[in-house]
């Protein structure tokens, strides 16, 4: 069953053109993962998806509904699809518990006990606790990104979009964020993945689609794309990688 | 395997030299600060009007005559920032946030908060104090108050909301739009992202350049002796005339800056304490 359609998107900063006509089909509980160099779209493309950009031709559907339609409500599509950011952007101010329930409390209007029961299952669920009550600057890397990702997933989202989610950390904290994603997999997450992370890709993705200057140029399983790109840029791209 | 330090000879020696360099920066800054301040006190004392000075500014009489009426005066002051300083900060949000509002109907408050902020800025406090005195009684409308105290504040009020609004309007500007991006992409409305995201914390931030504007509030609560009413310095005036002695104003000076730098004191332990949590972050 197709969750999400995008449409022929285009997207210009200026005379930059950072998409060009882009089209994709995300079914329910598959994984795509968006691979390309930098600047290649990746990262906007999830942007226009969370509407945090507006689509400057085309259009994105969720659920069949148009959600690039002016007339559309921005707060409600959004309460629907989560995202989490290459740098974890949490809240410095609360704890990692009022970070987690703020959005099902104040959008959802969860109660303060049911959704701090909630996230503490959450944080037990991915080994985090004993860090409810911390705040994100004394938690590690790892540790933030893996809070934001609950933080994502809180309100129970349709869709998972996850922007270049471990490029900010070191290598030795990658394994435990990807081990998150892993077990969203298995719980039947739906997820769009930006990644630099190709070994992952491959062992994760139901899709893999390789973007190079706004364009989507392939588009398969991780088997064909990574073991037999048909189009030369690919076959390139993964060979500097 | 377990190992345990024992301080070397190398450290125990740098240690050594790290004491005695602290003994000699004590001993410079306890002589240079002797120095000047003998400088200073003997260049005022051998001055030739010294007497004069002192007979005029700094009389012992004068400021015990004149201590109880400034005192009962400044309690005035006190109370009239007490009111006013919670009035300016509600106000001043909310025209910061005013001015952050997005969607063309609010064009309108939009527009008046900046204009506000343009103008208001740029006027001397104590022509507000008068229009606000003088002005909105003649205007002989009903319901207005009239008691001189309130107009003043009123006139206080109207000039520190501007600057504070752009003190939190920076504040708010401050915050990267990375946490707003986060806020709204988890459903929350603009509102409800200022409220919780963003609002929360600029403030943190602006507490300092807050507590320097309430500083100078302090002060200019003076302003409302403009009026009339027998606050602080109006105390000092009448003492000063009735004894050609402006010792009076030196007691009401020292009566404001007893309150200002403990505040002083305060915002900088509040700016320290925010530099070694910052400090302490990664």
């Amino acid at each position: 069953m197709t969750l999400l359609t995008i449409d022929g998107v285009w997207k210009r900063y200026g005379d930059h053109e950072v998409l060009k006509g882009v089209d994709l089909t995300v079914d329910t509980h598959e994984v795509v993962c968006l691979i390309g160099a930098s600047g290649s779209g990746k990262s906007t493309l999830l942007r226009c998806v969370n509407l945090l950009e507006t689509v400057d031709d085309g259009a994105i559907l969720l659920d069949d509904v148009d959600i690039t339609d002016v007339r559309a409500d921005a707060d409600d599509v959004r309460k629907r699809i989560g995202i989490v950011f290459q740098a974890y952007n949490l809240f410095p101010h609360m704890t990692v518990l009022d970070n987690i329930t703020l959005a099902p409390r104040k959008v959802h209007g969860v109660g303060r006990v049911q959704a701090e029961d909630q996230a503490r299952e959450l944080l037990a669920r991915f080994g985090l606790e004993s860090k409810a009550r911390d705040y994100p600057d004394q938690l590690s890397g790892g540790q933030q990104q893996r809070v934001a990702i609950i933080r994502a997933i809180a309100t129970q989202p349709r869709l998972l979009l996850l922007d270049e989610v471990t490029s900010a950390l070191d290598p030795t904290l990658v394994n435990e964020v990807l081990g998150v994603i892993r077990e969203l997999k298995q719980s039947g997450m739906t997820m769009i993945l930006a990644t630099h992370e190709m070994g992952f890709a491959r062992d994760i993705a139901d899709t893999v689609c390789f973007l190079a200057d706004g364009v989507l140029l392939e588009r398969g399983h991780p088997d064909q794309i990574f073991g037999a790109p048909k189009h030369p840029r690919t076959r390139e791209f993964l060979s500097r990688t | 395997m377990t190992t345990t330090w024992v301080k070397s000879d190398r450290q125990k020696e740098r240690e050594k030299l790290l004491r005695a360099q602290g003994r000699r920066s004590v001993s410079v800054a306890t002589i240079s600060t002797v120095v000047v301040a003998g400088l200073v006190v003997f260049g005022l004392l051998a001055s030739p009007g010294w007497p004069r000075v002192r007979e005029t500014f700094f009389s012992w009489d004068a400021l015990v005559t004149s201590l109880p009426d400034i005192l009962r005066g400044f309690l005035l002051n006190v109370v009239i920032f007490l009111i006013a300083e919670p009035v300016i900060l509600l106000l001043g949000l909310g025209v910061a946030l005013l001015r952050g509002l997005r969607s063309p109907v609010f064009f309108p408050l939009r527009a008046l908060a900046a204009i506000y902020t343009d103008v208001f800025r740029g006027i001397p406090v104590v022509l507000l104090v008068y229009l606000a005195g003088f002005g909105v009684p003649a205007l002989q409308l009903q319901g207005v108050p009239s008691d001189p105290v309130v107009l003043g504040t009123i006139g206080l009020i109207l000039s520190y909301t501007s600057f504070v609004a752009e003190v939190f309007r920076s504040g708010i500007d401050s915050i990267h739009p990375s946490q707003k991006a986060a806020a709204r992409s988890l459903g929350l409305s603009h509102g409800q992202t200022m409220r919780y995201v963003v609002v929360p914390q600029a403030v943190r931030r602006v507490v300092p350049p807050l507590l320097n504007d309430f500083a100078s509030l302090q002060k200019d609560s003076a302003l409302v002796a403009f009026l009339g009413p027998l606050e602080a310095l109006r105390q000092a005036q009448i003492h000063a005339a009735d004894m050609f002695n402006y010792t009076p104003y030196v007691t009401a000076a020292l009566l404001f800056v007893a309150l200002t730098v403990p505040m002083a004191r305060f915002t900088d332990h509040l700016a320290a304490r925010a530099a070694r949590q910052r400090g302490g972050a990664s």
